[in-house]
């Protein structure tokens, strides 16, 4: 019997696609995202608009925190920690969460390196924002990639930029001939090994969800048809004016995404969508993206 | 002509069920709205969540016609949350929306969580192998379910430290395990032969 093996890892991260991943802070918003369709959960201290208003440094959530959603919810439970602490990582290992991101959205807590995530058990999943960031982060063990997108803005340009670069990178690598292969992966700065992987299957070697501004069914529904394999909402759903509603309309539009007299039927009426923001107006220190190496 | 089967693509694994199939020369169609379920020849539903899966059902107006379906002797495969949607009993989760056809009780996530899930090599009975009649394949469980009750007419086709995780009744095959994230194709070609 085996387990921990990267079959498994990322066997769970299959089993999410078509989904929907939704930031939640208390047991009860748990319940409403699992009613709603949620495939899973992301237990938080604070959703990431609240993160970019508090300032200062934002850790891991108190384990309490995710036990109590963890027994409140039956799908899968997942939590952050932040970039390179692996002993946060450590500790919600041995709470038994089903998926860890390491995440831009907490302050990072090594400036040069990411966690091993090959040692662990638990899954990871990681935030990339072009091929060859998304490839090391693949090296270094995680079972799963997102978009960063800019993360509690809900302005999914960022989201739609970061997805684009991946993509259209993965499309100039499969064009490439032979023997430019192994400059692509010099000048992106990925392993060869899993460069030539990715080349050889058209796609990322692992899922790759949409995250980081996403706010509307439209907007989900704008990242499947650009490629991805399902979202993550942040902010967007608890920090709308009908949480419960919008988030039944965005698990819909992802299995719908391309059925746009359904995405006009679901899209109306659901309230007030999160104050957004204008990335330009966000200085360059304050943008979480730029966080990882 | 190749037949052809449907895929339930609500959500979950169903693009790794339907290379599975392609693999085994069948037709594919995905299957998210009522209209899709036209002149299918057998039905897949696969790994996922089933809250998620079952909520959808309900709201696409699918879970009747596709309950009709599994009655009208229409092979169907279910795997992990597929196993959950076609259970006619469980226990914990008494309301949660499913097609409930197969005479078996399932408990969800009953190895545990995420951590505790594995992949091991299962011995199968119905499907060729060994003079035995049975099938070494290799099972991947991913907070997979678990059979603790089967009704009358339900054949257990494998155990798991000795509970069922592999059941037919009749035209209906239900895994707890996952062989579309392995080369394995015989449950595939089951659909097919049928």
């Amino acid at each position: 019997m085996e387990k921990g093996s990267l079959l498994l890892k990322g066997g769970l991260a299959e089993m999410l696609k078509g989904g929907v991943i939704m930031d939640v802070t208390t047991p009860e918003q748990a319940v409403i995202a699992e009613k709603a369709g949620a495939c899973a959960v992301m237990a938080l201290e604070r959703v990431p608009s609240d993160i970019r208003k508090a300032g200062g440094v934002a850790r891991m959530a108190d384990p309490d925190r995710v036990t109590s959603i963890m027994k409140a919810v039956s799908i899968p439970v997942m939590a952050k920690v932040r970039i390179g602490h692996i002993v946060e990582a450590r500790i919600l290992e041995s709470l038994g969460v089903d998926y860890i991101d390491e995440s831009e959205v907490l302050t990072p807590a090594d400036d040069c390196y990411h966690i091993d995530k090959r040692k662990f058990s638990v899954p990871f999943v990681c935030g990339a924002r072009n091929l060859g960031e998304a490839l090391r982060r693949i090296a270094e063990g995680a079972a799963m990639i997102r978009t960063k997108g800019e993360p509690g803005t809900g302005n999914v340009v960022e989201a739609v930029r970061h997805c684009r670069i991946v993509l259209g990178e993965i499309r100039a690598l499969c064009a490439l001939p032979e023997e430019e292969v192994a400059g692509f992966a010099k000048e992106h700065g990925a392993p060869l090994e899993l460069v030539q992987k990715t080349r050889e299957l058209g796609r990322l070697p692992v899922v790759n969800f949409a995250a980081g501004g996403i706010a509307t069914p439209a907007d989900a529904a704008l990242m499947m048809e650009l490629g991805c394999d399902g979202v993550f909402v942040g902010s967007g759903i608890f920090k709308s004016s009908n949480p419960a509603a919008r988030a039944r309309a965005i698990v819909s539009a992802v299995t719908h995404f391309r059925d746009y007299k359904l995405l006009a039927e679901i899209s109306t009426n659901l309230g007030e969508a999160m104050p957004g923001l204008d990335i330009a107006t966000i200085p360059a220190e304050e943008r979480m993206q730029e966080r990882g190496w | 002509m190749a037949r052809c089967i449907g895929v339930l693509a609500l959500q979950g694994d169903f693009r790794e069920h339907a290379l599975s199939l392609e693999r085994c020369g069948a037709s594919v169609r995905e299957i998210r709205t009522l209209q899709d379920l036209d002149g299918v020849d057998g039905l897949v539903l696969p790994g996922g969540e089933s809250t998620v899966m079952g909520r959808l059902l309900t709201e696409e107006g699918l879970m009747e016609p596709v309950r009709a379906l599994c009655r009208s002797g229409m092979p169907v495969l279910g795997t992990c949350a597929g196993m959950i949607l076609l259970a006619k009993t469980l226990p914990e989760f008494p309301d949660q929306p499913r097609i409930g056809c197969l005479d078996i009780s399932v408990v969800r996530n009953a190895f545990g969580r995420q951590t505790d899930s594995f992949s091991t090599e299962l011995a199968v009975s119905g499907f060729g192998g060994d003079e035995k009649g049975q099938r070494t394949v290799q099972a991947v469980f991913i907070r997979a379910p678990i059979v603790q009750d089967t009704g009358e007419g339900v054949e257990v086709l494998s155990c798991f430290e000795g509970r069922p995780v592999a059941v037919r009744q009749k035209n209906i095959l239900a895994l707890a395990f996952h062989p579309e994230l392995t080369p394995e194709l015989c449950f595939h070609r089951w659909l097919l032969e049928q």
